[in-house]
């Protein structure tokens, strides 16, 4: 099934709903992430925007609605990991991303390895790409980190920076980085944030979810706000300043204070 | 960023199951002076290759589900029933192919116990531990109502081909069932360390928001799993009852402790994520060892607990200093003492959007 119309779309979600039991994680969420844009999400803890990334990512389906990717009708009933993976969606997480036990070629191939027959691991070919990304795309040179290394004596900035290596390997579409940075120091902040310019630059698209308004807004190209589930407000770069923006939030949010206290 | 200097002795840690091999060792060492009688002749280690086999293929099994990050209780119990209904199998069906047969039956029915845990723990969420627990209850309760409350004597095995397979003498006195959990033993450390499921089980235990993330099937991989260590345990129950041609009414009971022990003493660690089937091969033997050993010794065996006790704490402890991860931190330790740490004080507070007041 292909929808013409929303080809320029990277990918586009109608009328999303999500129940977890009885309680409505997300109801309404109508959203299209443009070819080669960065959208910065934002919205309280709890607002429903890692229930909104898993159900982008195939982690589980929602109850209801219809996900387009590249302008074709996903099949939610048989979308996984596995398929976002092939639609070249890729997930950076906070803390989600890597085995901490686990050494990082394992890292680098979780759930995509290349295996020999019967299912054993072709673990030559894994080590070398590993250290081909390491090198190449990450830029871990001389540190003493290797593919042998283990996840755990990793720092938090290095850990981000495998995830994103890794992203960038499988040749992602959108890569959707949920608070990449909330236990990052400042210099390791901005190298995520000149690696979400990257992604810009390579005609790549981007949800880019953070607390940190000033960051999100010096990398997107729109901001979309999360309340409660909802999707309350989609505002473009060019209409707003940084100061407007940080105004619009704190309003809105004694805006929805009031209404509690009633 | 400094660059991580590795420590001299970080191969150490490198070689799977290196401390518990040392302990092994060192435990026979201090047999063969204190016990010269026993333990310089051969036959007390053709008797460990006797009596070792059936701990040591369930530990084998328990070493994945530990490294799942999940507990299985209920192998103990499948050591009774699936030896119980290898004896009835044996019983009802006829030669040649009833021995077989039943040989099958018993792999299967360990299976369906296997299979029923990883239902409970995965579609039901029930944690292992209880789950496991209910099902050790259930299936040794089982097999005494069906062995009507008595042990059952396999009569004619001992001539029969199964017998020979499993636990003949190898040139006459070296025990077949040795082999065969040294065959298993290297069969699970390549699935565990170098195919696709081992790898899957290692992050299922780690993390399993991780591993779901990354598109494992965490449900299945748990079913697998439990299955896995149902078989096995009634692989090692097939070891038990063919050697002693009986079916016993209390075979495994004694079994859960010991083998539990085994797996931890090996360096398996019990937060998951991680495991040693090397450390699991010599931890069974230094357990399956140390009653025999301690008694050979002449210091009596009210002796045995309280050096097993010390022989476990000693060999965890071992572990600990000596595996990889301990080392390198500790050389990485190094040069944060003496420049004061390579932590960031540029680290901010992350501003929170100040929203909802909830
Ligand atoms: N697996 C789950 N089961 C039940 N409730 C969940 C689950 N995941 C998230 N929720 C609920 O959904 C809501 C949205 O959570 P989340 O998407 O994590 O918010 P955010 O990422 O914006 O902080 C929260 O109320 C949370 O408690
Ligand atoms: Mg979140």
């Amino acid at each position: 099934m292909v929808d013409n119309t929303t080809e320029s779309y990277a990918l586009r979600m109608v009328n999303i709903e999500k129940y977890f039991g009885l309680v409505c994680a997300l109801r309404n969420i109508n959203l299209e992430v443009g070819r080669n844009e960065i959208i910065g999400l934002i919205g309280d803890n709890g607002a429903g925007k890692s229930t909104m990334v898993k159900i982008l990512t195939g982690v589980y389906p929602p109850t209801s609605g219809e996900l387009y990717v590249a302008g074709r009708k996903v099949d939610l009933r048989t979308y996984n990991v596995k398929k976002a993976h092939e639609h070249g969606i890729e997930t950076v997480y906070q803390d989600r991303s890597l085995g901490e036990k686990q050494v990082l070629w394992r890292n680098f191939f979780i759930g995509r390895e290349i295996t020999l027959p019967f299912g054993f691991l072709n673990v030559k070919k894994e080590k070398e790409i590993s250290s081909e990304i390491m090198v190449n795309t990450i830029g871990f040179r001389g540190k003493g980190i290797t593919v042998d290394s283990n996840v755990s004596l990793l720092s938090g900035g290095e850990r981000q920076g495998v995830a994103i290596g890794r992203a960038m390997y499988f040749q992602a579409e959108l890569i959707i980085l949920d608070e990449p940075t909330t236990a990052l120091s400042l210099k390791e902040v901005q190298k995520v944030i000149a690696f979400v310019q990257k992604i810009k630059e390579g005609g790549k698209s981007c949800i880019y979810i953070s607390h940190d308004i000033e960051d999100v807004y010096e990398i997107s190209d729109r901001f979309v706000i999360m309340d409660r589930g909802e999707i309350v407000a989609s505002i473009a770069k060019k209409d707003i300043t940084l100061k407007a923006l940080d105004e619009f939030l704190l309003e809105y949010s004694h805006g929805m204070k009031d209404k509690e206290e009633k | 960023m400094k660059p991580r200097k590795s420590s001299p002795l970080s191969f150490l840690g490198k070689i799977e199951g290196l401390p518990i091999a040392i302990v092994l060792l060192v435990l026979y060492i201090v047999f063969i002076i204190t016990a010269p009688l026993v333990f310089q002749g051969y036959r007390i280690y053709m008797s460990f290759l006797q009596t070792v086999p059936p701990l040591l293929v369930c530990g084998l099994g328990l070493t994945f589900v530990i490294t799942a990050g999940e507990i299985d209780l209920s192998f103990s119990a499948v050591m009774a029933f699936s030896g119980f209904i290898f004896a009835w199998g044996y019983k009802t069906f006829p030669a040649p192919w009833g021995p077989w047969f039943s040989v099958l039956l018993a792999l299967a029915s360990g299976g369906l116990v296997g299979y029923i845990n990883g239902l409970l723990v995965a579609k039901l969420r029930v944690p292992s531990i209880m789950a496991t627990l209910a099902a050790q209850f259930f299936w040794s309760g089982l097999s005494v109502l069906l062995a009507g409350g008595k042990s059952w004597s396999i009569e004619g095995i001992t001539t029969n081909i199964v017998h020979t397979v499993f636990v003949g003498r190898l040139f006459g006195i070296v025990p077949a069932q040795a082999f065969w959990a040294l065959g298993l033993a290297i069969v699970l450390w390549f699935i565990l360390n170098r195919h696709k499921f081992g790898e899957e089980v290692m992050f299922v235990g780690d993390n399993e928001d991780v591993a779901r993330v990354m598109g494992i099937n965490v449900e299945a991989t748990k079913i697998k799993l439990f299955t896995m260590m149902g078989v096995i345990a009634a692989f090692g129950a097939l070891l038990l009852t063919i050697e002693m041609n009986t079916y016993f009414d209390t075979q495994g009971a004694g079994f859960l402790l010991p083998t539990m022990a085994a797996v931890f003493i090996g360096g398996t660690s019990i937060a998951g994520g991680a495991g040693s089937i090397v450390g699991s091969f010599f931890g069974a033997y230094i357990i399956g060892s140390l009653d025999a050993g301690v008694v050979a010794t002449g210091i009596g065996g009210y002796w045995t607990q309280l050096v097993s006790g010390l022989v476990m704490t000693a060999s965890v402890v071992l572990n600990i200093l000596i595996s990889e991860g301990s080392i390198a931190r500790f050389a990485a330790r190094l040069p944060r003492w003496a420049t004061f740490g390579r932590s960031s004080p540029d680290v901010e507070t992350p501003k929170i959007m100040k929203k909802g007041g909830r």
